[in-house]
């Protein structure tokens, strides 16, 4: 293999791309891999367990698809896609503003555009993969009980991966020349957290208008969107029939994607060269002058801690877009509330106490890493002469200060509406913004903030335990604000889990 | 020299600390107030583990360690407000400028604002970051982030001032002014520990010299007299430095 070639490159990258994975699975101990090998092995047969319930029934009806079937399959693929979408744009970022062997490769006399399309190349593999890894289980039911025609939906994700890939390209250099490099991340990430949400927030926003729930899916079944769909032989379906393992259309939509990839590929490689360049340089380049006055307005530790938090936490870009789209998912839940102070709809406005205390904690857990674990300054502020317990306790509030910045304008909202629903929100809110926080101190291990995205490899109990306490108060809350006793079961069970959870945890003690 | 008072700014006794090997062994070390004392040792020595312990950063296993007469280890916050520590990787946010990074400082010694303000102008200005002040640290250069951590470490006008390292990876001109700055406090009645492996500072800016080795001071003096123990009259201190390591069974 000639050395600075496209293969020697591929290699070179599938190597750095393969360790990454393992390291990011077993966070560099090798003990660990046995562990991941039986937990992904549990996982898989879960995962099929659960498609086996949800899509069996289709598995026959895709040999005669009506525009019942298409609307929904169409619905759902689209949803899919726009996750590939936003994951794209994500990579492709990343890509750009990478900064970890530029130098080496570009004062290298190999060519850098070769190593660059080689980049490229691997983005629609990742992402398919990675798609792949949720869909496999229902493809592969729908194979099993409905023929191996389905197998074909493969194709289909690899096809879909390579537009995601070719329009996100053109997306992110697009924003690079008209933006600039020097906002190009944080537009790209907007952007990609806004196309990831829009979808769903559309299909819900749909709902609400007309049938007053958030169910996506009682939308895209519902009778009057089936009656104004287009005619099943229309070219609207080509995507759905491919799903559903027509030849013609899935070679259609892979062949799509194909020639999308490899024109964007074409057009893109040599100016992505180009643009990391210009990204490093900007890097490197002085910031412009930010003249700010009353920088020095307190002599009091506290609340310096909290207010520094604050700061780095709103100039963090990527903590920006993914809190954006966090939000943005709350605008269908803002509206169903809105609607129901003209319609008194108590129910509909119940459905939100659970999504509020479900969004609510998975915040919470990413913005308290932030605070607790992700310290740039770790001696800084150990060497100060602050009890470590205060420290602490200032990073707690600022964490929750901004949980309260964002969700109280929805608990005073639902107060209005509804008095006891709101109360419950605000307990739960509160419960589960408290327990994502606790989890996190109970496994904080200091880490500079740009490892934000590898968090969980520092601890798995920690992410399982942080993800479970927010589904478990979300479930409980649901059911406490409807007056049903049986939110005493996954409260419970929550307790439970958060009890085991603290007996296993490496800190013993908030301030040590 | 700037002798301000009998009480050691620093005073380790027993000091021990074991990893898995032991990288601090029964220290015993003395630093008078108002001096610059260098820190001198080879690679794993034990020069940094010392010094974080000093600091706060690092728990010993045995010990004491005793700051202008404070038991660090029993009062670590009272120990903490008259110390200034950094090390040789400055470790500021990149998110904030030179200015807020100050005021956050200021925040967690509790300086006044307005002194704080006066104060971290004044070190900017000295340490030749003014045209910076305003800028986020994100895109400067390894001497211009350790300027920051300096001049952090300076605003609260600490009375011992522990440094790793601190100018290492420094151009010319950097180094010249860290140094100023610091010689500067010594003057003004400061008390300076620094580990350094660039012999030439240890040589021209301190007032005395200790040299670790294993996890034990093996000699300690001024210049002339480390030449003096290691047979080295006339020479220089990277001379004498590697004839007392060669023999590590120098003894005070």
């Amino acid at each position: 293999m000639r050395p600075g070639s496209v293969l020697w490159f591929a290699r070179s990258e599938g190597r750095l791309a393969w360790r990454d994975l393992i390291w990011l699975i077993t966070a560099g101990e090798r003990w660990r891999q046995r562990r991941v090998v039986i937990g992904v092995l549990i996982f898989v047969a879960f995962m099929h367990a659960i498609a086996w319930s949800l899509v069996g029934p289709y598995a026959e009806a895709a040999r005669h698809p009506d525009k019942q079937l298409l609307v929904f399959v169409t619905g759902t693929a689209l949803l899919s896609w726009s996750v590939m979408l936003a994951q794209a744009m994500e990579t492709v970022t990343r890509g750009l503003y990478a900064r970890a062997d530029l130098d080496l490769i570009l004062s290298s006399p190999a060519p850098a555009r070769l190593c660059f399309a080689v980049r490229i190349a691997a983005m629609p593999v990742s992402i398919g993969l990675m798609t792949a890894i949720f869909v496999a289980p229902f493809i592969d039911v729908l194979a099993i009980r409905g023929g191996v025609h389905w197998l074909g939906a493969y194709a289909v994700v690899a096809g879909l991966a390579l537009l995601a890939v070719a329009l996100a390209l053109l997306l992110t250099m697009l924003l690079f020349a008209t933006v600039g490099p020097r906002h190009t991340r944080l537009a790209s990430q907007i952007v990609a957290a806004v196309i990831g949400a829009a979808f769903v927030i559309v299909l819900q926003v749909a709902a609400i208008m007309s049938s007053g729930s958030l169910s996506r899916t009682a939308f895209l079944q519902a009778p009057g969107v089936v009656a104004v769909a287009p005619d099943p032989q229309s070219v609207v379906w080509i995507p759905a029939r491919a799903i559903l393992g027509e030849v013609q259309a899935l070679a259609f939509v892979f062949l799509v994607g194909l020639v999308s990839f490899g024109l964007a590929l074409l057009v893109f490689a040599h100016r992505f060269a180009e643009y990391a360049t210009i990204a490093v340089a900007q890097h490197t380049a002085p910031p412009r002058q930010r003249q700010r006055g009353h920088q020095f307005q307190t002599a009091a530790p506290a609340v310096a801690l909290r207010r520094k938090e604050w700061v780095l936490l709103a100039r963090d870009p990527w903590l920006v877009s993914q809190s954006l789209m966090q939000l943005l998912y709350l605008l269908p839940p803002a509206l169903l509330l809105w609607r129901s102070f003209g319609t008194g709809s108590m129910n509909a406005v119940l459905l939100l106490v659970p999504v509020l205390v479900m969004a609510a904690g998975q915040l919470a857990g990413g913005l308290a890493w932030l605070a607790v674990s992700g310290e740039d300054a770790p001696d800084l502020i150990a060497t100060a002469p602050i009890p470590q317990g205060r420290v602490v306790r200032a990073k707690i509030e600022a964490v929750l200060g901004v949980i309260l910045f964002i969700f109280a304008p929805f608990l005073l909202a639902l107060v209005w509406i509804a008095p006891f629903g709101a109360a419950i929100a605000t307990l739960f809110v509160a419960i589960a913004a408290s327990t994502a926080t606790a989890v996190q101190l109970w496994f904080r291990a200091q880490a500079r903030r740009s490892y934000f995205r590898r968090r969980q490899t520092s601890s798995r109990i920690a992410t399982f335990a942080e993800a479970l306490s927010s589904v478990g108060w979300a479930a409980t809350s649901g059911f406490a604000a409807h007056g049903s006793w049986i939110a005493i079961v996954p409260g419970m069970m929550t307790a439970l889990v958060l009890v085991i959870v603290r007996t296993l945890s490496p800190v013993k003690t908030v301030g040590s | 020299m700037n002798q301000t008072g009998t009480i050691p700014a620093l005073a380790i006794r027993d000091l021990t600390k074991r990893f898995e090997r032991v990288a601090v062994d029964r220290l015993d070390l003395e630093v008078r107030a108002g001096e610059f004392y260098a820190l001198l040792g080879p690679n794993g020595a034990g020069k940094t583990t010392t010094l974080r312990m000093v600091a706060g950063l690092l728990a010993p296993d045995a010990g004491t360690i005793s700051i202008f007469g404070i038991d660090a280890r029993v009062d670590p916050i009272a120990a903490k407000r008259v110390t200034a520590w950094l090390s040789e990787e400055p470790m500021i946010y990149d998110k904030l400028t030179p200015l807020e990074y100050l005021a956050f400082v200021a925040g967690l010694w509790e300086v006044p604002p307005e002194l704080a303000e006066s104060r971290a102008h004044d070190l900017l200005g000295w340490l030749g970051m003014t045209a910076h002040a305003g800028e986020r640290c994100e895109g400067f250069s390894k001497g211009m982030r350790q300027k920051v951590a300096l001049a952090g470490a300076l605003l609260h006008e600490p009375r011992l001032i522990i440094l790793d390292e601190p100018l290492t990876g420094l151009d010319a001109a950097s180094a010249r002014q860290v140094k100023a700055a610091l010689s500067a406090r010594v003057k003004d009645g400061a008390t300076v520990v620094m580990t350094t492996h660039i012999l030439e500072v240890a040589e021209r800016m301190a007032d005395r010299i200790g040299i670790i080795a294993g996890g034990r001071l093996i000699a300690e003096g001024t210049l002339d007299a480390l030449r003096e123990q290691a047979g080295q009259v006339g020479g220089n201190l990277e001379d004498t430095f590697l004839a007392l390591l060669a023999d590590g069974s120098v003894t005070l």
